[in-house]
């Protein structure tokens, strides 16, 4: 860009205000710098990967978890082992994930005590066949869905970091060969279950889930991977990283272990989700070795895709019904022109659309979730599921602060921070599966 | 958790859909360019249809049996009458709305008698085919605010007043007249009084010609010193302000989630004719993730599509609610404010997709997208179910939030 007299000046004036002589000389106020460094007392934040992960020599054999039957009529009451997990998660995110939330967005990480507890509860297990350790019994994505749901509710960013080992165990059990299950499954269900993300978006526009630009290639014991991946939620945290790549002209996932040599990445902070410490991850040359191929002739990327779509849906719905259960009560206490705001059918109505859009997403999501539980064909429904959370979940973000107005666009309120975390809910593909 | 159709109701959906394509679909235009001319073709259909009502365990596809079903009794999860009846008429409104609301026996008119009629009442006029007339010219919305009076005389009440948009006014054989005992007393002093037809005083006025739904009729009726038997009253003719006004009201829970369902079977049957236009096109329609590359008529009949299925679960939610003695007022609205706004974009919105081909009367899109109008109007009009929904959420009067 050519650059003319007075965007010369502009940029000489913004050079001297970074000058750190003004701040030497006492010209500036010291006030803007205190706030930033005072959010990381006392704060912390999960420690750097390094779990290694043995092979197994007598593996068991490969499990898959059997659909539920599906009831004969339309009922949309939970079990009782979906209501337990939600009333104990929603508890979990009321009063530890949304107490901590504003906190950890702002520190951009996730506080290990929140990673403990709720390891403490054995979300992960619910992800794990019991011959490998864990309790599930069946499939069970409309149980994923809710739990996604519940953390959400507490805070996304947190949600989506503590749902990444969780999905990750998902997508081994449903995907992986016996010996990948044998090998790292177990972990999963150990008091210190590993830290483990799912790697799919890649920095550019117009991004395909479908079309990879990560490529691997076969080598004499295994594969080569080359390419860039961002938004990876807990990128280097992980001490597991399921990698999507091209093979062969067709998407595929590799398990990659922290570590392993050509892997770098670099911090990504974004627009929100800042607890989930996004970054970028560069692929250079990474050997992985024959059996880090993602499950065998049974893989099949779309569903793989479309059950992450399902765990999306649910934190878009957990974030969205959190705008609503806030705005509610704020409207009714907000006093203007001599009563509450909420007596004007023009801030009134916008709640109602907030309840109805979030429960046609919940809807949507919900029937996408018991298809696939009960083995029936979900990949329509989940889909539309996915691109209707897409719509409505900014437009409940953006209703959100304009409800609250001025308060909505400053850090007091959790709505500023819960837009911008639903803003992801269209751009995301990794990091979850259900 | 389940949320498909329970296999139990394939026979009625079927049944449903093969009237609305057999009998619906060939005379369909033809009655919306002769607006007032009587469809003869129900007549036949409309034994048939009673034949089935009689043979099927929960009713047939029609409203006529709608109500109150939802024993909260022990058996457990209940699929009945009022999730079948939602199934039927989304049948048959994928065929014709206006055909579907001319249906004898089978009209909004005849729930209003079943949620609120006694014992007696049900047997002796539960089947008649009876419209319900609850708009005038003053009061719309605002059905606390009707004019109607009926004053006791002996074993009598005497009705005055006017009604306009009663639909199938002239067609059934009574009208359910919503008027006020005693206008002092507000909303609670309204009862509904079965009027039958030919009663002295009743006077249809005029037939209405309309935007959409032509081949139903939608009549003004005049009262005028009409004397109606007093056991011809639903329900309680006690004055009470607990339940008067609310008692009334309550039929809309049940009623509500039906006209959902018709305005999800119009918008359905545009959708899937665009869809069948713009993939002889030559449009790849099959489901991607969303990408920002695929074509924008991909992308919006995807979009579409999935505020159709929003709004057919939800109402299939409020159905299934009412079917278990759940309070369901807040949800059936929410259905009601979904599928009324989405059935009216989706059609006008596939008549865009088509061109000139969609606004043509060749196709049948731009009558669809005529006829879905009324659906976010009448039983209730999107604003008002926004303030239902409203102020349930928010825990407000109708004094509080106007």
């Amino acid at each position: 860009m050519t650059r003319d007299p007075i965007g010369l000046a502009l940029s000489m004036m913004n050079r001297l205000a970074a000058n750190p002589l003004l701040d030497r000389f006492g010209l500036r106020t010291a006030t803007e710098r205190t706030a930033y460094h005072g959010t990381r007392v006392g704060f912390r934040t999960i420690a750097l990967a390094g779990r290694e992960f043995k092979r197994v020599a007598n593996w068991l054999p490969q499990k898959r978890l059997p659909g539920k039957s599906a009831p004969a009529l339309f009922d949309l009451t939970l079990d009782d082992d979906q209501q337990m997990i939600v009333d104990s998660l929603h508890r979990l995110a009321r009063d530890t994930l949304r107490p901590a939330a504003a906190e950890a967005d702002e520190a951009g990480a996730l506080p290990a005590d929140v990673f403990d507890a709720t390891a403490e509860l054995g979300l992960t297990l619910y992800a794990v066949p019991a011959e490998f350790g864990g309790v599930a019994e069946t499939r069970s994505p409309v149980t994923s869905v809710l739990i996604a749901e519940q953390l959400a509710w507490g805070d996304m960013g947190l949600a989506i970091a503590l749902l990444a080992p969780f999905s990750v165990a998902q997508a081994i059990t449903q995907w992986g060969t016996g010996e990948q299950q044998s090998r790292y499954l177990p972990a999963f269900c150990e008091e210190h279950p590993p830290v483990a993300t799912i790697a799919i978006d890649e920095p550019r526009a117009l991004f395909d889930p479908l079309n990879l630009s990560t490529i691997a290639e076969s080598t004499a014991n295994g594969y080569r991977l080359n390419g860039r991946k961002n938004g990876v939620v807990l990128g280097a945290q992980s001490d597991l990283l399921l990698v999507a790549a091209t093979l062969n002209g067709r998407p595929r996932l590799f398990i990659v272990e922290s570590g392993t040599d050509g892997m770098d990445h670099t911090a990504d902070p974004t627009m929100g989700l800042r607890a989930a410490q996004p970054v970028t991850l560069t692929l250079s040359n990474v050997e992985v070795s024959a059996d880090a191929l993602l499950g065998d002739d049974d893989f099949d990327y779309q569903a793989f895709l479309n059950l992450g779509a399902l765990l999306r849906c649910g934190l878009a719905i957990g974030t969205s019904q959190a705008v609503l259960d806030y705005v509610i009560p704020y409207c009714n206490e907000r006093v203007a022109f001599g009563e509450p705001i909420s007596n004007r059918q023009s801030v009134a109505f916008m709640i109602s659309n907030l309840a109805i859009e979030a429960d046609s997403m919940r809807m949507l999501a919900w029937r996408a979730a018991s298809r696939a539980e009960t083995e029936q064909s979900f990949h329509r429904e989940a889909s539309l599921a996915r691109l209707l959370c897409s719509e409505k979940a900014m437009e409940i973000g953006t209703n959100g602060v304009q409800l609250l107005g001025g308060h909505g666009f400053v850090k007091e309120h959790p709505v500023e921070r819960w837009y911008r975390d639903l803003r992801s809910v269209a751009t995301h593909t990794g990091g979850v599966h259900a | 958790m389940n949320l498909e159709i329970p296999k139990k109701f394939s026979p009625i959906v079927h049944q449903a859909r093969q009237v609305a394509q057999e009998v619906f679909r060939p005379i369909s235009r033809k009655y919306d360019r002769a607006e007032h001319a009587y469809p003869k073709e129900l007549d036949m259909f409309a034994s048939i249809m009673d034949g089935m009502n009689e043979g099927a365990p929960d009713g047939g596809a029609g409203a006529g049996k709608l109500a109150r079903s939802g024993g909260n009794g022990n058996d457990g999860n209940r699929n009945g009458t009022n999730m079948k009846t939602v199934l039927g008429l989304t049948e048959l409104c994928w065929g014709d709305v206006g055909l579907a609301l001319s249906i004898p026996r089978q009209g909004l008119g005849n729930s209003a008698i079943a949620a609120v009629a006694n014992e007696e009442q049900l047997n002796r006029l539960g089947d008649t085919w009876a419209a319900m007339a609850i708009t005038e010219p003053g009061a719309g919305s605002d059905s606390a605010a009707i004019r109607t009076t009926a004053t006791e005389s002996g074993d009598h009440y005497i009705i005055n007043g006017e009604k306009i948009y009663v639909t199938a006014g002239e067609r059934a054989n009574a009208v359910v007249v919503w008027a006020s005992l005693d206008r002092n007393k507000g909303r609670a002093a309204i009862k509904s009084f079965v009027v039958e037809k030919g009663t002295p005083g009743m006077t249809v006025e005029r037939l209405e010609k309309k935007l959409g739904i032509r081949a139903s009729d939608t009549a003004a009726i005049r009262f005028e010193n009409c004397r109606v038997p007093k056991e011809n009253l639903l329900g309680d003719p006690e004055i009470s302000v607990d339940k008067g006004f609310a008692g009334a009201m309550q039929t809309f829970d049940n009623t509500r989630p039906v006209v959902a369902g018709m305005a999800i079977g119009v918008a359905r049957a545009a959708l899937e004719r665009t869809r069948e236009i713009v993939e002889r096109a030559g449009i790849d329609l099959s489901y991607q993730p969303q990408t920002w590359t695929q074509s924008a008529v991909t992308r919006e009949l995807h979009l579409l599509e999935a505020e159709l299925e929003a709004a057919r679960l939800l109402t299939l939610r409020a159905a299934w609610m009412a079917d278990n003695g759940l309070p369901n007022s807040k949800e059936a609205s929410m259905a009601k404010a979904k599928a009324g706004r989405v059935g009216n974009a989706i059609t006008l919105r596939c008549v865009e997709l088509c061109g000139s081909l969609g606004y043509g009367e060749t196709e049948l899109l731009e009558k669809w997208a005529r006829d879905s109008k009324i659906l976010d109007i009448f039983e209730g009009t999107q604003q008002i179910q926004l303030l239902i929904i409203a102020r349930r959420l928010l825990g407000k009067s109708s004094a509080e939030l106007k």
